[in-house]
């Protein structure tokens, strides 16, 4: 981990609405190319699907962690 | 010296939790000890819901507009000036007008706005009723609607998570009554993976919408209307071809806090407990313009809003308090012309569906009425 820089994280733990992915999909548009951006979730299906629509869209997922009790998505928005 | 105040933003939020600290503070406010500004930047409140009926024609715009003053505690001094600067810094806020407005404390409710122009063509091939002249606007293109696709597209991220669930089964009602469903086709299309944030609402809205033929697509995000071919691109790859486009366009914070450096896309770093600014403990944030992970509703704003006012009150009278936000939202969700269902939620809590029914429907009707009690800080 100590080599990934984030630079956004966002705690969507416990979020039931608008939820882990979609707060992904607003941080994705509104951040510059080249930012790091984490996404914790407490929902497992988060680490699904939130590679799946990286992957969908051209965008980069750099890591997924299970971590206890929730989920770290780390994304990196190359376009 | 008195504690002074300031509210910027005249809205839900801003509204409640100033006649709220009005109504705790008033012993304080009448003996010169507290003062309380609202900056504000119409003359005019405006219930957005109402939005909604006016787009259907079931409300006219008289009935969802009303004086802020009229709403406000005569303890609370407003100012029709919007604010162009926070300088949180120097803790004072510089209106358009030129005036400079000190604080001891700051309270942030300047909501959210769509921004249309942030997708290329949406302006020009859309409509939308996410404020007066486009609800007004829709509500003739419905009425000249001959038939053809109807789809219905949405941004991110976007205040009043259940309106485009609502405005889908509101529009299949719509048609049925005029008789035209043979004539048109109803294409939902939404951000994530499945019909709705919420999973018990995405769950009970798939199987309405298989019985009442409405088409759908999951992990559709809007990228771009090419307004004279009248088709709509994904950036998920997919086009749709449509004959009237509704869509919730993506939304941005006020241009006020981008500007004063307090938060990309106009979003301000909220703690979602205390619902200070991050790094301010003078500045408070309540509604659509926290960056908090939560929809952004009436209801969120209200429940904040409670808790923004408790708090500075009992700073003022008493030191603090240990009263903070629990994550608490409500919502009523119109399912046609003549149902509704209800969830709420807060950070410990998932949803749980409630079968829709009858008289949901008519309490968000009455909600509709009892909004300006609501904002008075009575209810
Ligand atoms: C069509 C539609 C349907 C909706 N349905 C529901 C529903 O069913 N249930 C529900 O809970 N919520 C619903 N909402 C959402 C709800 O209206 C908002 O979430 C709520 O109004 C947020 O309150 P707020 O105080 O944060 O922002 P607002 O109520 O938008 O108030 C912000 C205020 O700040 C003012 N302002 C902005 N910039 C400045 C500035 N620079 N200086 C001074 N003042 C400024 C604005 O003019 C405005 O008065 C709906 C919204 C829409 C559009």
């Amino acid at each position: 981990m100590a080599d990934i820089k984030i630079d956004k994280t966002i705690d969507a733990r416990g979020a039931a609405c608008p939820g882990p992915l979609m707060e992904l999909i607003k941080a994705m548009k509104q951040e510059n190319v080249g930012s790091v951006i984490e996404i914790l979730s407490s929902e497992k299906g988060t680490s699904v699907d939130a590679p799946a629509w990286l992957q969908k869209v051209g965008q980069e997922l750099v890591k997924v962690e299970e971590r206890g009790d929730h989920w770290s998505i780390i994304a990196k928005k190359i376009k | 010296m008195p504690k002074r105040i300031v509210i910027v933003g005249g809205g839900a939020g801003g509204t409640i939790t100033g006649n709220l600290l009005a109504r705790n503070l008033m012993h304080q406010i009448e003996h010169g000890q507290v003062i309380i500004n609202m900056i504000t930047d119409k003359p005019e409140h405006i219930y957005q819901p109402g939005f909604l009926y006016i787009a259907f024609d079931k409300v006219r715009p008289e009935e969802i507009i009303r004086q802020q003053q009229d709403l406000l505690d005569p303890h609370i001094n407003l100012f029709v000036d919007p604010a162009v600067k926070i300088d949180r810094e120097k803790n004072v806020v510089h209106t358009k007008g030129g005036k400079e407005f000190p604080y001891d404390y700051l309270i942030v409710a300047t909501g959210s706005r769509i921004v249309p122009e942030a997708i290329p063509g949406l302006k020009e091939g859309a409509h939308w009723f996410y404020d007066l002249p486009g609800a007004q606007k829709l509500r003739e293109a419905l009425k000249g609607f001959e038939g053809g696709r109807v789809v219905i597209t949405v941004g991110v991220p976007h205040k009043c998570p259940v309106a485009p669930l609502e405005i889908t089964f509101m529009l299949y009602d719509y048609f049925k009554q005029k008789g035209m469903l043979d004539k048109v086709e109803l294409y939902y299309t939404y951000p994530i993976n499945r019909v709705h944030a919420l999973e018990p609402v995405a769950n009970w809205a798939v199987p309405q919408f298989e019985k009442k033929g409405i088409k759908y697509e999951v992990l559709f995000n809007m990228e771009e209307v090419d307004p004279e071919k009248k088709i709509l691109k994904s950036m998920e790859g997919t086009h749709l071809n449509y004959d009237l486009l509704i869509a919730i366009p993506p939304h941005k914070g006020a241009q006020v806090i981008e500007d004063s450096g307090m938060g990309k896309g106009g979003w301000v770093a909220t703690n979602k407990q205390t619902l200070r600014n991050e790094g301010h403990n003078n500045v408070y944030v309540v509604g659509d313009t926290t960056d908090i992970p939560i929809s952004k509703a009436g209801s969120t704003a209200h429940f904040e809003s409670d808790v923004v006012a408790e708090r500075i009150a009992s700073e003022i009278q008493e030191g603090g308090t240990m009263t903070e936000y629990d994550g608490k939202v409500v919502c009523f969700v119109e399912t046609g012309f003549d149902e509704a269902t209800y969830v709420w939620f807060n950070y410990k809590n998932p949803p749980k569906p409630t079968p829709p029914s009858k008289m949901l429907h008519w309490m968000k009707l009455g909600y509709n009425r009892l909004y300006w009690l609501s904002a008075r800080g009575v209810l």
